[in-house]
């Protein structure tokens, strides 16, 4: 199909924001069409997302859809974007997680006028980063995902962690943001080149002494989003404390928008930089790795297994980015789609579990599989994907990871093949907690999920399925993304 | 239509399981029986195939036949290379030929039908798949996945403790293959290829390499031994096995003893020889303790038992520590007449054992679907109340001893020919070890048939007709390999004698 001169990335772009603008203009009442509107946005997104990716020449690689013009041109700041194969995945994910956030939240009471406008608010930041490229049209969609990330968790989150989860998520984010302007700004200042086109600035060879001590600001300023070791724990408590739709944006899209950006301003900018610190990325990463699954095994509490459970898998996009190989990188990109949707699945049961039983803790859970079995087999197949289960998403995309990890440090694939193992464990025993045993008393009314919950249940599991029989859907288009990062780290 | 069959054969074969398993989704649940018959009919459709498989095999060559391959992971260079040789195809036809059987014992549970049926089909698939898988990336795949139905089978239609057993089953068997995981991903990633021809070719022309100043090749080796140590499983790695079988659903524990721990001693012989012949070598007296340890202490751990099905499931630790004897002996002895004459035996025991042990564990289901006890005290005397089920028991009980004229005997026979000029002292002691064997079966067959019957088991029926037609093939199988071993041994002996 022939795209040229629609502007589809920039509709992919705003379509939310202005569907959200539009939703607070509706009348309060009518609280059917503020919904509709809200999955309709999302389902059309998906739709032009997947028009991309049938529309994608493999062949020819590189960035496509590139739409460019000024927005600042004294500072040489241009409204510029278009995506590769490695991006081009992360606008799927994006798309697919705000209609599934939308369609799990038809149960909103609770001013749902602002909810949905600011779930619409998120999803046009977490596209425009995606799609970015310019640096500081990065850092600026990058940004404002923090006003209607607090304010959702704040208004709309778990009473009694909600103003603690919101603030500690956002201070911790700012002190990212603050690290990674730093960078971004020295970046700018250094290349001499008076602009902010990410393109421009891939072939910019930065002094190498330069680049060993800014890599850190850059990479770390954006990985505290993705999760990093030690500064994971705004994760856990910020998911938590979120209503369920954020937690899935949150886990399924936010902390792949903060290893992306890693990857592309960090990585992608200062290659040497990356070689230099690599064995420090590896250890922190695999730290998240194991230590992640090792706290998730200890939780009580049903949502704070998957909020850890999301620390460990990040840990691995960590790894198989900071291998800087073909199949490391092949496999981050795999991971970050594939624990995007698993992750995104996993919140949204927890939320369906929360909103019939009422508790979190599991051991006033149990037995849920015969009242809601379609939830029941969801969570199994998240879970098998989290447990890297052949067969699955996961499977296919910590395998190369693995892979990429043998060829730089075969210590990381050992030490990290543990948490393989510890997450079989954990998962195992929330699904027979949960979904196993004997159903409390208190919970003998419990009703079945909703059709549109069955809907998301049937359309995550069955991509997670699909990627795990037949790889090739994703991996050959981000194999071509990945000669390009690999094209500038090899140039650095 | 027809060449199209016969060039996609062991897709066919392989699939159809779980073709059947989604087709099941369309069945309503209630609907018990067509989903009864259905799935038996989706386990007779791969049974058929392989026995067409069977009779185009050309055993005169011991390459490998029915291949297919297509690009699968590209990005990674692993393809769905599929096919069989004489070894793999007799293990794809005892499979084939015991789910059909496993089916028609499950006819009895009404629980949750259609999704434990579902797993069956599942699992069949994973089963098969690893035998006929000639890229070692497909191999991992398949035998990791089997363990997801097998867990949900144990851990939701199993006894009473069958969380605790589920859990240590999964968690045991996935730690093992953890190192198997780890040594394809390196093997992958030295080779860069996961074809299996490309991989040995290349593994073994390579020299040396040190991984943390170890040699990387014996490290290597030892990740794949334990991995299909664990699940044959070898002393000291079996303590999974007792639980997960008693606690086992009567099919699961069929499939368990008759297919599943053959996959270890098919990865055994179709990955550890092949890839590692110095490893297997140096380290051969060291396997052949651990299989000795296995049939001595299997034979000794089933004597003590007083739960008839944990007795059983001794007993296979016992008859596969056999296997890896035989294993061992060719690793040390390649090339020789006796490594042939050894594996020989061990692929034959893998078949007699698959048909006694999954006749073992259906009688022992059997007597507990009618008594509730699995206690041997308990039960005495009942062969003048039930005189087929005795028969029966004692036939099945016979060909797992190892009585002439029965399966196990011509396979341990070859086995113990062929390893006694290898190791002397190891086969002696197993030798020893079969007397155990003897004795344990004897103390089983004299708690439940002989003796006084207690009142409370006069009113019990004896096997009905379904029964009948599950223990029959086993039987006649049995019977017939005793009798005329070539029939089958046709099938792989080239093969063997090509690779070992």
């Amino acid at each position: 199909m022939d795209l040229t001169g629609f502007p589809i990335l920039s509709v992919i772009i705003f379509l939310p924001l202005a569907a959200g603008l539009l939703i607070l203009v509706m009348p309060a009442t009518k609280t059917g069409w503020v919904n509709g509107l809200a999955t309709t946005v999302g389902a059309v997104d998906l739709v032009l997302a997947l028009l991309l990716y049938f529309s994608y020449d493999q062949v020819a690689a590189g960035y496509q859809f590139i739409e460019k013009m000024p927005w600042v041109p004294q500072l040489g700041i241009s409204y510029h974007v278009g995506v590769d194969g490695f991006s081009l995945p992360m606008v799927i994910l994006g798309a697919l997680v705000v209609l599934c956030g939308a369609l799990v939240s038809w149960n909103v009471d609770d001013r749902p006028r602002e909810f949905f406008a600011f779930l619409m608010f998120l999803g046009t930041s977490i596209l425009g980063v995606f799609a970015s490229l310019d640096l500081f049209q990065l850092f600026f969609f990058f940004e404002i995902a923090v006003f209607p990330k607090y304010l959702m968790i704040v208004l709309w989150g778990y009473p009694k962690t909600r103003n603690y989860g919101g603030m500690k998520l956002t201070i911790y984010l700012f002190v990212g943001s603050m690290m990674a302007l730093f960078g971004v700004l020295v970046i700018y200042f250094k290349s001499g080149l008076n602009t902010f086109d990410l393109l421009a600035l891939d072939q910019v060879s930065f002094a190498p002494e330069l680049q060993r001590w800014l890599f850190p600001f850059v990479f770390l300023g954006f990985a505290i989003l993705g999760g990093i070791f030690p500064f994971h724990s705004w994760a856990p408590d910020g998911h938590v404390a979120a209503p369920t739709a954020v937690s899935m944006m949150l886990a399924g899209v936010e902390m792949k928008v903060g290893a992306f950006a890693a990857l592309r301003a960090g990585i992608m900018l200062l290659p040497e930089g990356a070689q230099y610190w690599q064995t420090a990325i590896l250890i922190l990463a695999t730290i998240n790795v194991v230590y992640g699954a090792l706290i998730a095994l200890v939780q009580t509490d049903f949502k704070y297994v998957i909020g850890f459970s999301s620390v460990s898998h990040m840990g691995l996009v960590l790894i198989g980015m900071a291998t800087l190989t073909k199949q490391g990188l092949l496999g981050a990109g795999m991971q970050m789609f594939s624990h995007g949707i698993m992750t995104a699945l996993f919140f949204a049961i927890v939320g369906m579990v929360y909103d019939r039983a009422h508790t979190r803790e599991l051991s006033a859970l149990g037995g849920l599989g015969r009242k809601m079995p379609w939830a029941a087999f969801g969570f199994i197949v998240a879970g098998l994907v989290s447990m890297g289960m052949p067969g699955f998403s996961g499977f296919t995309a910590e395998f190369p990871i693995f892979v990429g990890a043998w060829q730089v440090a075969p210590w990381v694939a050992i030490i990290g093949i543990l948490g393989v193992i510890v997450t079989a464990g954990y998962i195992l025993l929330v699904i027979r907690r949960v979904f196993f045993g004997e159903l409390p008393p208190a919970l003998e009314k419990v009703s079945d999920v909703s059709r549109k919950d069955k809907f998301v249940i049937a359309l995550l599991s069955s991509l997670m399925v699909a990627l795990g029989i037949f790889p090739a859907l994703l991996s050959d288009l981000i194999s071509t993304g990945v000669a390009y990062i690999l094209a500038l780290v090899g140039a650095g | 239509m027809m060449t199209w069959v016969l060039a996609h054969l062991i897709t066919l074969i392989l699939f159809s399981p779980l073709v059947v398993g989604l087709v099941l989704w369309f069945i309503p649940v209630r609907q018990v029986k067509a989903i009864r018959w259905v799935t038996l009919a989706g386990t007779l459709i791969p049974f058929f195939l392989a026995l067409a498989a069977w009779a185009r095999f050309d055993s005169a060559s011991p390459a490998f036949q029915f291949i297919e391959q297509v690009p699968w992971y590209i990005s990674l260079n692993a393809s769905y290379h599929v096919g069989v040789d004489g070894i793999s195809l007799t293990m794809v036809l005892l499979t084939t030929l015991l789910m059909p059987l496993a089916i028609l014992t499950s006819f009895n549970i009404t629980e949750k039908t259609r999704t434990y049926m579902q797993l069956f089909l599942l699992l069949e698939t994973a089963m098969l798949g690893v035998f006929v898988a000639l890229d070692l990336l497909l191999f991992f795949v398949f035998w990791e996945v089997g363990l997801v139905p097998m867990y949900f089978l144990i851990a939701a239609w199993g006894g009473k403790n069958r969380n605790y057993a589920s859990l240590k089953f999964i968690l045991f068997t996935m730690g093992g293959s953890l190192g198997l995981l780890l040594a394809t991903q390196m093997m992958g990633m030295l080779t860069g290829s996961f074809d299996l021809s490309v991989v040995t070719e290349k593994w073994l022309a390579l020299e040396g390499g040190t991984l943390f100043g170890l040699p990387l090749k014996t490290i290597t080796f030892w990740a794949f031994v334990i991995a299909f140590a664990v699940k044959v499983p070898v002393w000291p790695f079996h303590t999974w096995l007792p639980d997960a079988h008693t606690e086992a659903p009567t099919a699961g524990s069929m499939i368990l003893a008759g297919v599943l721990l053959k996959l270890g001693a098919y990865g055994f012989i179709r990955l550890v020889l092949p890839l590692f012949p110095a490893e297997s070598q140096a380290f051969a007296p060291w396997l052949a303790a651990l299989s000795v340890a296995a049939i001595v202490m299997g034979a000794l751990g089933a004597w003590g038992q007083s739960d008839f099905k944990r007795l059983v499931a001794y007993s296979s630790i016992n008859h596969m520590g056999f296997v890896v004897l035989a294993v061992a002996a060719a690793g040390a002895a390649a090339g020789t007449p006796d490594a042939h004459i050894a594996m020989n035996g061990a692929v034959l025991q893998m078949v007699a054992h698959g048909l006694s042990s999954a006749g073992m564990f259906f009688l022992v289901g059997a007597i507990y679907e009618r008594t509730h006890t699995r206690d041997l005290n308990e039960l005495g005397g009942l062969y003048a109340q039930l005189p087929v089920y005795g028969s029966v028991l004692t036939f099945i009980a016979m060909a797992s001893l190892g009585l002439p004229g029965l399966a196990g005997f011509m396979a341990e026979f070859q086995i113990v020919r062929g390893t006694w000029p290898v190791f002397m002292g190891a086969t002696a002691i197993a030798l020893v070890g079969l007397f155990f064997t003897g004795a344990y079966i004897l103390k089983a067959l004299k708690l439940t048939l002989h003796g006084p019957l207690p009142e409370r088991w006069k009113k019990l029926t004896d096997l009905n007709v379904r029964e009948l037609v599950v223990v029959s093939p086993l039987m006649a199988l049995s019977l017939w390999i005793g009798l005329w071993p070539a029939g089958i041994m046709s099938l792989f002996n080239l093969t063997v004698a090509a690779l070992f």
